[in-house]
C-alpha cells in the first residue's frame, strides 16, 4: 500500500458573525457544506463519508453534536467521524478527512468544522478547572499572555509589533466578505487606545468570538482531475502533540510546532520555507502570535520574527503574505478557525480567493494550533498536480 | 487492504466509581500494560488516537489530560475523536493502510461516576426539539424496547435471558463489574425501572479505560504468535430523529457488517455493545446471526459499561479470543447515540 494523492475541489464557508441567530446549529453547518458542494459541483449523494470537527461541546451545550447533525450534513447511511483536538481541530479534522482519501478508503469526503459561540460564553468555557489548582485563568488570553511577555523579553521586540499585526489583519479582512470584523477605521492609535485585557494584550489585539462554519470536499486524484475548477493538491499533512504539564517544555517556541513543520515541509519537498512558500494562513488568535509562529515555522531565525512583521514582509504585498483572509483576528468560530486557515490556503493556490488573492500563489501553508500551544496541525497545498 | 492486527489489549477493571483516581491515573497503568504486553517498542508506535467525552468529566478539553498518561515526549503524532475508542481504532487503522507507519496505540476512557450519566446523555440529543424535554437515556431505550416488543416476536423473557447469560459469562471476566448467577424468573419478577426495562435489562454505570495496540504485516507477526487480523471494518450512521427510523431494527449495523465482510463465513465469537438487553436482540437480528456463535462471552456491556471505552473493549475482547486460540473468526461491534443511532463493525481473524 502507498499513500495516494488527494486534492481539495470544493470550499465553502459561512458569513461569520457575533451571533448568527438567523440559523440553527444545523443551519450554520449546512450553509458552509452546501457552498462547498456547489463549488465542487457535487450533490449530497456524491459524498462517501463525512468528517466533522469542533472544539469543546460545552460551547454550544450539545454533547457529541455529530449525532444530531447527521441529517443536516447528509451523512445518513454513510460513515461519520467527529474529531476534537482543541483549537487545532479544524486543521486536524481536514487531516483525518485527507487520510480517508490518501489511504484509498473513500474517493469523495466532505469535511466540516464549526462553532456557534453565541450559544454560550466562550471565555468562561475556556477557563476550565485544572485539578488541584485554583482557577486563575480567565479565557485563552489569560493563558497565553505570559507566553507573549516571555517572547517580547527574549526577542527584545518593540511593543508596536502587536498593534501592527492587529491593524494589518483587519485591513486584509476588508477584502474578505465572509470575515466577521470589518473595521475600516482601525489604526495603530485605536489599537493602542483599546483597553488592556491581559497584559500586554489589548482588546483590539484579540480575536473576536464568532459563529461560523467551514467545509471542504476532498477527493482522489481521479475525481480531482475531472473537476471543472482547478484543485488544490495536498502535498503534505502533519499533526503533533505534546503534554500540557511537561515541566520545562518551551511554550513560546514549542517543539511540537517545530517538529510538525519539519514533517510537513519534508513531505512537500520544501527545503527553504521562506522561498518555497508563497502565502501562509496561520492561527493567530492574539496579534503577537504572528512573529512567534514565523519563528516556530522556520520562516526566520529565532528572535527575528517581529522584524518580518515590522518591515511589512507579511503584509498583503510583502514577500511572504500572512493571513490575507484577515485571519483568526478577524473571524474566530474556534472549531472552524483551523479549517478556515487550511481552506484559505487552498483557495489561494486555486486562485479563488477573490479580492484577497495573492497573485501567482502556487504553494501555501495552512496552520492551526490548540490547547496550551501543544496541539499542531498543518498542511501544504499546491496548484501543481502530482 | 494492508494486514493490520490487534496485537495487545488491556483494560482497567470496571467499577461503579473510582473516586481515588482521575482519568489519567486510571489510564496510565493500562497504557503501560498494553504497550509492554504488545512487545512493540515505543519508538515503533507511529500514531496515537483516543476516544473520550468532555461531558463525562464535566469540563472542556478533558482529553488533553489523557495525553499526560502516554509519555508524549518528544512530541507525538496524535489525534482524538469525541467518540468511543472503537472509532479511534478506525482512524488508526486508516492511517496504517497508507503504509508509512507500522504500529499505533489506541485508547478510550471515561468516568461516568461524577455526574448522573442517565441525564447527561440527554445533552446528546437535538438541542431544539429533544433535549429541552430531558428524555433520559433509560427512557429512550425503553421506548425502543417497547417498539421491539410490540413490533416483533421478541419477548421480555428473551431479554431476561440475555441479562442472565451475560452476568453468568462475566463470572470468568476479572474486569467485569456485575457478575453472578441470576435466575430468569427472578429477573422477570423485578419491578420495572422504566417499562418495559427492569434494572437487570440495563448496563451498570462504570468508570474505566481500555487500550489496544495495532501492528501491521511483519511487525505484527514478529511480536505475536497469533495476531488478531482486522479483515474488515466499517461504520455507518442513521438519522438522529427517532421518528425517522425503525427502532426495531439496526440498518446501519447490517450495512456496516456487510461492508466489513462479516457474514461471509462462520463467526465463532460475537462481541456486541448492547447496553440494554433488547438491543442485543435487535443487533442479533440485524446481523442475522446463526446458532453456533458465542455472544458476548466477556459478559458485554451488561457486565461492565465504561462509556467511551466499552466499544473498544468489544474489539479487544474479540481479539483476545482469536489470540488465545479459542476462536478463528470474530465480530466486534460498537455503538453511539440514542437507540443505536451509529454503529461500527470489525471482523477479526486468526491465521
Amino acid at each position: 500500500m502507498a499513500k495516494l494523492p488527494a486534492a481539495v475541489v470544493g470550499i465553502g464557508q459561512t458569513k461569520h458573525d457575533t451571533k448568527r441567530d438567523d440559523v440553527s446549529i444545523a443551519g450554520l453547518v449546512r450553509e458552509a457544506a452546501v457552498r462547498a458542494l456547489e463549488d465542487a459541483q457535487m450533490t449530497w449523494s456524491d459524498i462517501d463519508a463525512v468528517v466533522l470537527g469542533k472544539a469543546p461541546d460545552m460551547f454550544e451545550g450539545v454533547m457529541m453534536p455529530e449525532l444530531y447533525l447527521a441529517e443536516a450534513l447528509g451523512a445518513v447511511g454513510k460513515p461519520m467521524l467527529r474529531v476534537h483536538t482543541a483549537g487545532s481541530v479544524g486543521g486536524s479534522t481536514a487531516v483525518v478527512a485527507a487520510h480517508l482519501v490518501q489511504a484509498g478508503i473513500h474517493e469523495r469526503v466532505l469535511t466540516v468544522a464549526f462553532e456557534k459561540q453565541s450559544e454560550s460564553n466562550a471565555m468562561w468555557a475556556l477557563a476550565p478547572k485544572i485539578p488541584f489548582q485554583p482557577t486563575l485563568v480567565a479565557g485563552a488570553g489569560g493563558y497565553f499572555a505570559p507566553h507573549i511577555r516571555e517572547y517580547i523579553r527574549r526577542a527584545h521586540a518593540p511593543d508596536h509589533i502587536g498593534r501592527k499585526v492587529a491593524v494589518k489583519d483587519r485591513i486584509s479582512a476588508l477584502k474578505n466578505p465572509y470575515a466577521h470584523l470589518h473595521m475600516p477605521d482601525i489604526s495603530m492609535e485605536t489599537v493602542e487606545q483599546s483597553p488592556i485585557l491581559w497584559d500586554p494584550i489589548r482588546f483590539l489585539e484579540c480575536c473576536p468570538s464568532s459563529d461560523g462554519a467551514c467545509a471542504m470536499v476532498l477527493t482522489s486524484e481521479r475525481v480531482a482531475k475531472s473537476a471543472s475548477k482547478s484543485p488544490a493538491w495536498i502535498k503534505g499533512t502533519a499533526i503533533r502533540s505534546e503534554p500540557l504539564g511537561l515541566a520545562g517544555r518551551d511554550e513560546v517556541n514549542p517543539r511540537a510546532g517545530r517538529d510538525c513543520a519539519k514533517d510537513v515541509y519534508e513531505q512537500a519537498g520544501i527545503t527553504d520555507p521562506r522561498k518555497d512558500i508563497d502565502v501562509v494562513e496561520m492561527y493567530v488568535p492574539f496579534s503577537w502570535y504572528e512573529p512567534m509562529w514565523l519563528e516556530n515555522l522556520f520562516f526566520t531565525d529565532e528572535g527575528t520574527g517581529w522584524k518580518m512583521t515590522d518591515d511589512d514582509s507579511t503584509a498583503l504585498g510583502g514577500s511572504l503574505p500572512v493571513n490575507p483572509s484577515g485571519g483568526v483576528l478577524s473571524s474566530n468560530p474556534i472549531g472552524a478557525s483551523g479549517m478556515l486557515r487550511f481552506a484559505e490556503a487552498a483557495m489561494q493556490v486555486r486562485g479563488t480567493a477573490g479580492e484577497h488573492q495573492i497573485d501567482g500563489a502556487r504553494t501555501a501553508l495552512g496552520h492551526a494550533y490548540g490547547g496550551g500551544s501543544q496541539f499542531f496541525a498543518m498542511w501544504v497545498v499546491s496548484s501543481e498536480a502530482p | 487492504m494492508r494486514d493490520v492486527a490487534v496485537v495487545s489489549f488491556a483494560q482497567a477493571p470496571s467499577r461503579r466509581r473510582v473516586p481515588e483516581a482521575n482519568e489519567v491515573e486510571i489510564l496510565m497503568p493500562v497504557v503501560a500494560e498494553a504497550v509492554e504486553k504488545s512487545g512493540v517498542p515505543r519508538e515503533k508506535i507511529g500514531f496515537t488516537c483516543s476516544g473520550s467525552c468532555d461531558y463525562l468529566a464535566g469540563q472542556p478539553f478533558a482529553f488533553v489530560w489523557g495525553l499526560e498518561a502516554i509519555a508524549a515526549w518528544p512530541p507525538i503524532r496524535e489525534s482524538h475523536v469525541e467518540m468511543d475508542g472503537a472509532w479511534a481504532l478506525y482512524e488508526a487503522w486508516v492511517l496504517l493502510q497508507e503504509g508509512e507507519i507500522d504500529a499505533a496505540l489506541v485508547y478510550g476512557f471515561g468516568k461516568s461516576s461524577p455526574g448522573s450519566i442517565r441525564d447527561v446523555m440527554a445533552m446528546q440529543l437535538d438541542p431544539y426539539y429533544y433535549a429541552p424535554m430531558w428524555p433520559d437515556a433509560v427512557s429512550l431505550a425503553a421506548l425502543q424496547a417497547r417498539a421491539m416488543l410490540d413490533g416483533t416476536d421478541h419477548t421480555e423473557r428473551e431479554m431476561a435471558e440475555v441479562a442472565a447469560r451475560s452476568r453468568r459469562d462475566a463470572k470468568a471476566n476479572p474486569h467485569a463489574q456485575v457478575t453472578g448467577d441470576f435466575d430468569v424468573d427472578m429477573i422477570l419478577a423485578e419491578d420495572y425501572l422504566v417499562s418495559p426495562l427492569r434494572k437487570s435489562d440495563c448496563a451498570p454505570i462504570s468508570d474505566g479505560a481500555a487500550v489496544v495496540v495495532l501492528a501491521a504485516d511483519d511487525l505484527a507477526r514478529s511480536v505475536s504468535s497469533r495476531p488478531a487480523w482486522i479483515r474488515g471494518i466499517d461504520h455507518r450512521i442513521e438519522p438522529h430523529s427517532l421518528g425517522a427510523r425503525d427502532l426495531t431494527t439496526s440498518e446501519s449495523t447490517a450495512v456496516a457488517a456487510e461492508r466489513a465482510g462479516a457474514l461471509d463465513d462462520k463467526l465463532d465469537v460475537v462481541e456486541l455493545l448492547a447496553p440494554f438487553t433488547h438491543q442485543e436482540l435487535i443487533l442479533r437480528d440485524a446481523l442475522n446471526l446463526k446458532n453456533g456463535s458465542a455472544i458476548n462471552p466477556s459478559g458485554g456491556a451488561l457486565a461492565a459499561n465504561p462509556v467511551m471505552a466499552a466499544g473498544l473493549i468489544r474489539i479487544g475482547e474479540a481479539a483476545a479470543r482469536i489470540t488465545d486460540g479459542s476462536a478463528d473468526r470474530a465480530l466486534a461491534h460498537a455503538t453511539s447515540g440514542p437507540c443505536l443511532q451509529q454503529n461500527l463493525v470489525c471482523v477479526l481473524e486468526g491465521e
